[in-house]
């Protein structure tokens, strides 16, 4: 392991922690944007961390070490997934730890922390909004995991380090399998990141939320820090499908100039990713929750159908 | 692999994707729109083959297919559907999941069939064979779930896009004369079909099928 | 230029009646165009008959034996139902259901549908064939609808969708052919019936099988075989009369040339027997469900079309025995198949329209209340039913001695579809035909007259087929045996 990787890990798990925030902060500002509202800027998010950081903490009386411990686990876990994926460049020394599979067992235990905890205290909106998520879990899982498998067959490995290496240096190729998976890939992404169609994340009411229902009982330090982490699970998200779909301009070496021109284009793509999410979702009207399996279900078929066309086509 | 090649297979790829979607569309409006955007993939993909082959004669049937099936068609499908007030009319259809599902296993099908055939081809897209097949298949599936007669209608213009589809990606298209006569024939059929609507709207005061009485078998 | 000369009288015939069909003398111009188009065919059979076969129009058009005698059935028939049709169509629009530019319409359509089935029989192009069956389609899908009841449109919906959807996968059939023989070919050639037939041998046998899979299902449509069936009653019912007679008559025919065309490329390529399984197949089962289908109806019209299916499920079975005795058989059950049921049309619509009814249990005593029209019918049942000595009985009995030699599995069902087929025509035509009337006696139309020159066709093909034909059907068998 060179020290080069070492300092390459460091600045990415710098990268995805620091600037999770912001990538969530320029989607609201899209957002706000598209809906003719001049928004908070795409700084907002770190202030609220701070103002939630700087309150009292509040726990419920019946919270037992599950709850307290939930906040600092998932975001341990996201950190790691977000150290995993090749943001950069595909050698960080932690790549190999975990391949594609082993991430989305990552993103699992990570909701099945945010399920215990939401059911720990024992409200009914809390427990509710545990069993919806494990449903959107339940049914996001195998499409992500189809989703994963065809950019697997094309470079014959399920490392994401590997994957990322073969699709940079081929020279350019066009894969109509990666068509597929690429639809599938946003679809569970608006699922997993609990955007709309599926989740609408600015609700207020409590009895349509799902995702939002977890965080209810929680309040300062904690909140601030379940907050944290889902920025940072969009962000890994993000950069896993711009390592798969997009990942042209990643230094294959390291080299501080490579490493400069990944960052920028990294910034660019982010910056473009979180508009096209933002337009997504002002596009989109929210679904109903029965309609939930049937969106899921079709990103899952599309999965499947890019891995028949791999098949079909052999590219 | 050639790049016009690779670029036939994304568009192939796409095709797929948009017959995919029309199966599960329920709105009529967004039905056109779909139908509109396969013509484009179609009429693109002729010219990608046609570019490929050095074959003029496909970029004319390139323009004569992106003209009808990206333009004509659908702004009198628009019209009908103004005319109807079937603007922001929604089919009942019922389970998604299964209908993908079901045409998921079309596909393999589909695919299964096409492998042996798509290895004896000596055309550079032969690979395509299996796509369009699926997507016949899945046209056929979308006419058979349908129960109002514009969706139905839709589903029978989709599959014609499939079947010239296969025409051109597989084979380099067919020789002019017949493509100006399936051409002819699609239009003269959409016609009629207008002509239909009213007919079967008078009547029953509804395009859904449903209504059709069960006559004496 | 014969060929081209037999495709411009409907051309022009629908172009003029498009424009003037409405006018009194449209009905006799309607004749005129299809006498026309009939004195052309002749002189090409005449030509056929010095000369022998040849292909025309830079090698698009050609005449072989195969469709030089349905080209002239199809002149034929066309010309007879357009003498029906004056006589019918007159009665329709003074009964007021008709407007004027309904009648536009029918006259233009009628001479479009003749021209399409006259340019699928003639051409040499499997493109240009799937053209023009789709063109028949079209042309017929407003013909059905034409009285725009609730019935005659829901039959011209189903009608338009199963034939398109029909007709759709044999086009995709079509572009596999054309692709196998891409490779051996090349270029336009690669479509042309000829061309092919050449290399038939040598087509690739995979792409040949799904091809030929698409095609027979899909021109099966159109020849009514079952379980693709369903629109054809339908069509048959609610449609104006002659048009009835000219879909049962002749598209079901052409339609039926159209697979055969294509069994002989695939016979070729694959040299299993699988198309001739496949055939044999959808025939004996259209032969069973038409026959049980039969005993079902009251209505008039969609009894004589369930017997269409019936029939044509029949040849379809004799194609697929394959054999010479057996393709000579189902040629001739075709032309006798094609004048008994136009001609039972023909006496079949009178009598709905005297009765005022299509249903069979209001129409009683045609004996003693039409005798020429009761007569009509009673023998146009009695050909179909295959009692000798008519045709029918000729092409049946020798279908059946076939059927022993090569497939005695199939006989029993064969047995089991034509007997009760029989029983129930039979006991249906008897219901109609004797009986009480308390009506008094009508003068017979005037156009039953084509109805007993079918029959007495039937009759001579029955008692001996003239040696031309004999010699034309021989030289078909060895042309798709070979």
């Amino acid at each position: 392991m060179t020290s080069r990787a070492l300092i390459l890990q460091c600045l990415q798990c710098a990268l995805v922690f620091a600037g999770a925030p912001l990538l969530a902060g320029w989607v609201e500002q899209c957002r706000a944007w598209f809906g003719n509202r001049h928004g908070a800027g795409p700084l907002q998010p770190y202030r609220v961390l701070r103002k939630l950081w700087r309150k009292e903490l509040v726990v419920a009386h019946a919270a037992s070490w599950v709850f307290r411990t939930a906040p600092y686990l998932l975001v341990a876990a996201m950190i790691i997934a977000g150290s995993i994926v090749p943001l950069l460049a595909p050698i960080v020394p932690l790549a190999p730890a975990a391949d594609a599979i082993a991430l989305v067992g990552v993103f699992a235990f990570a909701r099945m922390v945010s399920a215990l905890a939401a059911m720990d205290i024992g409200t009914g909106f809390g427990s509710m909004g545990a069993r919806r998520e494990m449903l959107i879990g339940f049914l996001a899982e195998p499409a992500l995991l189809m989703v994963l498998f065809t950019p697997a067959l094309i470079s014959h490995s399920t490392s994401l380090a590997v994957i990322v290496r073969q699709l940079t240096t081929t020279r350019l190729f066009l894969y109509p399998s990666m068509a597929f998976a690429a639809s599938a890939y946003v679809m569970v992404l608006l699922a997993e990141n609990a955007r709309i169609p599926v989740d609408n994340p600015d609700t207020h009411l409590e009895l349509t939320m799902i995702h939002g229902a977890l965080h209810l009982e929680y309040a300062g330090r904690h909140l601030a820090l379940m907050e944290w982490a889902g920025a940072i699970k969009l962000a890994t998200y993000m950069a896993i499908g711009i390592a798969l779909f997009l990942p042209w301009g990643m230094s294959a070496t390291g080299s501080a100039s490579g490493i400069a021109l990944a960052t920028g284009l990294l910034a660019v793509k982010m910056t473009a990713a979180g508009t096209a999410l933002a337009a997504i979702e002002t596009l989109l009207a929210k679904l109903r929750l029965f309609r939930v399996p049937e969106f899921l279900g079709t990103a899952f078929m599309v999965a499947v159908l890019g891995i028949l066309v791999h098949f079909l086509l052999g590219t | 692999m050639p790049l016009f090649a690779q670029i036939t297979n994304l568009l192939a790829a796409l095709f797929l994707l948009v017959a995919f979607a029309m199966l599960a569309q329920r709105r009529i409006v967004h039905l056109i729109n779909l139908y509109a955007l396969q013509g484009g993939i179609l009429a693109l993909s002729i010219v990608a083959v046609g570019y490929g082959t050095h074959q003029e004669s496909l970029y004319l049937s390139a323009a004569l297919n992106g003209l009808l099936k990206v333009i004509v068609i659908p702004l009198i499908l628009y019209r009908l559907v103004r005319r109807l007030g079937l603007a922001w009319n929604r089919e009942n259809l019922l389970r998604v999941p299964t209908l993908l599902l079901v045409g998921l296993v079309l596909n393999i099908f589909a695919f299964d069939v096409a492998l042996p055939i798509a290895h004896l081809a000596g055309t550079i897209n032969r690979d395509t064979f299996g796509i369009a097949l699926a997507s016949v298949l899945l046209s056929l599936l979308m006419m058979i779930v349908r129960t109002t007669a514009l969706t139905q209608v839709l589903g029978f213009l989709s599959l014609e896009n499939g079947l010239i589809f296969a025409a051109t990606s597989v084979t380099y298209g067919m020789p002019m004369m017949v493509e100006l006569g399936i051409a002819l024939d699609v239009i003269v059929g959409v016609f009629i079909l207008g002509v239909f609507f009213f007919h079967i709207r008078e009547e029953f005061d509804s395009l859904d099928l449903h209504r059709f009485d069960r006559h004496e078998e | 230029m014969i060929i081209l000369s037999i495709l411009f009288m409907p051309l022009a015939g629908a172009f003029v009646l498009g424009l003037y069909g409405h006018r009194p003398w449209a009905f006799a111009a309607n004749i005129g165009f299809s006498a026309a188009t009939a004195v052309a065919t002749a002189v090409m059979t005449a030509r056929v008959l010095a000369h022998g076969p040849f292909l025309a129009l830079h090698d698009q058009a050609f005449v072989d034996p195969f469709n030089v005698f349905l080209v002239d059935l199809t002149a034929f028939v066309t010309l007879t139902t357009a003498v029906f049709s004056r006589a019918y169509m007159h009665i329709e629009s003074h009964m007021g259901r008709l407007t004027a530019g309904r009648l536009r319409l029918y006259h233009s359509m009628f001479q479009l549908f003749a021209l399409t089935m006259l340019v699928a029989l003639l051409t040499n192009n499997i493109g240009i064939l799937w053209v023009a069956m789709e063109g028949a389609t079209l042309s017929t899908t407003l013909l059905v609808s034409l009285y725009r009841t609730p019935a005659s449109l829901e039959a011209a919906w189903k009608y338009f969708i199963l034939c398109g959807v029909g007709i759709a996968l044999a086009l995709f059939g079509t572009i596999m052919l054309y692709f196998s023989a891409h490779a051996l070919i090349g270029g336009q050639a690669s479509l042309l019936w000829t061309d092919l037939d050449r290399v038939r041998t040598r087509l690739d046998p995979t792409i040949v099988g799904v091809a030929f899979a698409f095609l027979l299902l899909g021109y099966g449509t159109k020849v009514g075989l079952v379980p693709v069936h369903n629109w054809l009653p339908d069509a048959h019912a609610e449609g104006p009369t002659p048009i009835s007679a000219v879909l049962s008559g002749l598209l079901l025919n052409v339609a039926l040339y159209a697979v055969v065309r294509f069994q002989v490329l695939a016979d070729g390529s694959l040299r299993d027997r699988w198309p001739n399984q496949l055939m044999m197949a959808f025939g004996l089962l259209s032969v069973l469900v038409a026959a049980f289908s039969l005993a079902r109806q009251r209505d008039i019209k969609r009894l004589l079309s369930y017997s269409s299916i019936e029939h044509m499920g029949l040849a379809t079975f004799a194609f697929g025995m394959g054999g010479p005795i057996a393709i000579f058989a189902a040629l001739l059950h075709m032309t006798v198949h094609s004048l008994t049921k136009s001609s039972l049309f023909f006496s079949g619509g009178h009598i709905a329209q005297k009765t005022g009814t299509q249903r069979i249990d209001q129409i009683q005593g045609l004996l003693g209340r039409n005798p020429a029209m009761g007569w009509a019918f009673m023998l146009g049942t009695l050909a179909i039913l295959g009692t000798p000595p008519f045709g029918v009985f000729t092409s049946e009995f020798l279908i059946l001695t076939v059927a022993i030699h090569k497939e005695p599995w199939a006989l029993p069902f064969l047995a089991v579809g034509l007997g009760v087929a029989f029983a129930a025509l039979f006991g249906r035509m008897q219901a109609m035909v004797f009986g009480e009337t308390r009506v008094p006696k009508a003068p017979a139309p005037t156009s039953l007259w084509p109805s007993f020159l079918h029959l007495a066709l039937v009759l001579t093909l029955g008692l001996a087929i003239p040696p031309a034909l004999s010699r034309w059907y021989t030289a078909a068998a060895r042309l798709l045996g070979h």
